[in-house]
């Protein structure tokens, strides 16, 4: 199992978050998680412009095992969706940290944030988890 | 017979199967300029061709007639042929169903019997079979749910309770029905976690969809429990009838306090399935939602057998289907039932789950980690292959395949989603303990050959007619349409 980025926050369900320049946050998928679902071949974004509360199921990943949900870990509007998934799922198998990210959401409450985890507490959780 | 080519492969221009055409072609009435302008892309073979083409497709077949299928979830149990003879009786073949009641009175009083038969076994007070499949019994259960809490003037009520071990047509029906889906989290023994439940309902809690047994193959021994949460937040229980056949004559959904149920009449009752249909989704309910049934009924009174229609039931969901579902199912369902009786229907249940709980503690025994070891299993059960994915780089998938080669279908793999590398067991009441043993052994024999020459059991299948197929690239290219046009 590689690194986990040290920037980022993480969630229980293997979502991670981190704070862009503009104040936007970017969402995405674990390398766990990219790696328990496998290879990824459709994601089907957030409609841009919708308002998500923290926990919502905004997003599906779908891989020949199994299509999962992708639940916001913040509250706010979805300000981008990642156009590069819709011709090239396995960018999110590839690099999920980077160009595999899936959504950004202008949250409506930073503090939000600070209720995730950080890299050290999901490793930790991932250990746990076996 | 390695043959993967299609028939079109066999096409040459002018080839035809003389012998089968009509003499003489009459001119059709339909006005020109609504007729094709090109002739149909059909194969042009001999009839050799055609009867060779199509009796070696049939010798690809893997079925239930030929080899043990332990498909998890799936009930591919054996279908005994005097269902299917019975249910093809020039006699049924050849009614029409517009003709009226009166000519009809033998199969409707079959249906009728069915009905009452359906009831008595699953403790529910009223049954309609017009589903045509189970995705539709379960739209019709929760389209009742809806309808119920409409009469009562109850419309805030938009929230489907699923468990997150639950099969996923559930949440998709919630959804399909205009509702919210909110997911239950299961604790490690298998049973659905009350705290959670508590903490879930309220005054927006429409239902809850469950199947007992579970998809984790345990029975949710705290039904009655659920049951009060459920009802007492004003919610009713959905019964999903996918795993009916553990319980079958046994324990009955009514008795659990269920409000809906559906059965899988083609799984649990004898009709070959697996292709696609037809099916039929026959839904049972209890009191309450006894006026919302889906029309047409059997009823019955002095003057013989008739259809209840909305006109005599205004509070119905409406028709489901054109007539009243799959007919041919519901005959072998009848016949199904009749042969068994109840004690037989009770046998079903019995051997289901003594040869799901004998295949479970041999592998067991031959040192495969079985996900929910403490309970006993239900119908089937689940063997996580975590370990062997680990050390030996041998998933799931790998040996789902190398089974092919034993000549066992798959069990079902990467369902339920919550425990990883897992095969989903199910041997159903039909097989014999040589083959169950049978299948032990080969599933020994490939864990030796992982250990010892992993690449053999990731490189299979080796004995089947195509190999092993890039399911990635299927998924991320697909391509459904095949013809002449298309062949470069």
């Amino acid at each position: 199992m590689s690194e986990l980025p040290g920037d980022l926050k993480y969630t229980k369900d293997h979502e991670w978050a981190r704070v862009e320049d503009d104040g936007t946050v970017k969402i995405g998928i674990t390398d766990h998680a990219q790696t328990a679902l496998g290879d990824l071949v459709y994601i089907e974004p957030p409609e841009i412009g919708s308002t998500v509360a923290a926990g919502d199921s905004c997003a599906v990943v779908e891989s020949v095992k199994a299509a999962s949900d992708v639940y916001s870990p913040i509250g706010g509007e979805i300000t981008a969706a990642n156009e590069l998934l819709a011709d090239a799922p396995e960018t999110v198998n590839q690099d999920p940290y980077g160009d595999g990210w899936l959504f950004a959401v202008r949250p409506d409450d930073n503090a939000e944030l600070d209720a995730l985890m950080d890299a050290d507490a999901y490793q930790a959780l991932l250990d746990e988890e076996g | 017979m390695s043959d993967a080519k299609l028939i079109f492969e066999y096409s040459r221009e002018g080839r035809s199967a003389h012998a089968q055409a009509p003499l003489t072609l009459a001119e059709a009435d339909v006005p020109v300029h609504l007729r094709r302008q090109t002739p149909p892309a059909l194969p042009a073979v001999s009839e050799l061709q055609a009867v060779r083409h199509y009796t070696r497709v049939s010798q690809k077949n893997f079925s239930i007639d030929t080899h043990f299928y332990p498909l998890g979830s799936c009930t591919m149990k054996y279908n005994p042929r005097a269902c299917n003879t019975l249910a093809m009786l020039p006699e049924f073949l050849s009614r029409h169903p517009l003709g009226p009641s009166s000519h009809g009175q033998g199969f409707m009083q079959i249906l009728w019997e069915l009905q009452e038969m359906l009831k008595d076994v699953t403790g529910m007070r009223g049954v309609s079979l017009t589903p045509m499949a189970g995705a539709q019994g379960e739209f019709a259960g929760v389209a009742m749910i809806k309808a119920y809490h409409h009469a009562r003037g109850d419309h805030e009520r938009d929230e489907i309770l699923v468990p997150e071990a639950a099969h996923g047509t559930n949440p998709a029906t919630a959804v399909m029905c205009g509702c919210k889906v909110k997911e239950l989290p299961t604790l490690a023994d298998g049973d659905v976690d009350l705290d959670a439940l508590r903490a879930a309902v309220g005054p927006r809690t429409a239902g809850i969809m469950l199947t007992n047994p579970s998809t984790l193959g345990v029975f949710e021994r705290h039904i009655v429990e659920v049951s009060e949460i459920v009802h007492d937040a004003g919610g009713l229980l959905y019964y999903d009838g996918a795993n009916l056949n553990a319980i079958l004559g046994k324990a009955r959904p009514g008795d659990m306090g269920f409000d809906v149920i559906h059965m899988n009449l083609h799984k649990t009752f004898s009709t070959p399935h697996g292709g696609g249909g037809p099916g039929s989704g026959a839904v049972g309910v209890g009191e309450r939602l006894l006026p919302y049934l889906p029309v047409p009924i059997v009823g019955r009174d002095d003057d013989g057998f008739h259809w209840l229609t909305e006109s005599e039931r205004p509070d119905s969901i409406g028709p489901l289907s054109a007539f009243m579902g799959n007919a041919g199912v519901l005959l072998r369902a009848y016949v199904y039932m009749r042969m068994l009786g109840r004690d037989g229907m009770r046998r079903v249940g019995e051997f289901a789950t003594l040869n799901a709980n004998y295949l479970a503690r041999r592998l067991e025994r031959a040192g495969f980690t079985l996900a929910v070891p403490e309970r006993r299993a239900s119908h089937e059960f689940i063997v996580t292959l975590k370990s062997e994915a680990r050390e030996l780089g041998v998933t799931a998938m790998d040996f789902a395949k190398r089974l092919l080669d034993y000549g066992y279908h798959a069990p079902t793999t990467y369902f339920p989603l919550l425990i990883p590398e897992c095969l989903l067991i199910e041997p159903t009441e039909t097989e014999a303990k040589e083959d169950l043993d049978g299948f032990v052994a080969a599933l020994t024999a490939i864990r030796e050959e992982a250990s010892t020459d992993p690449d053999l059991v990731k490189g299979a299948p080796y004995s089947t007619p195509v190999r092993r197929l890039d399911d990635v690239r299927a998924a991320r290219h697909l391509d459904l349409a095949w013809g002449p046009q298309a062949e470069q």
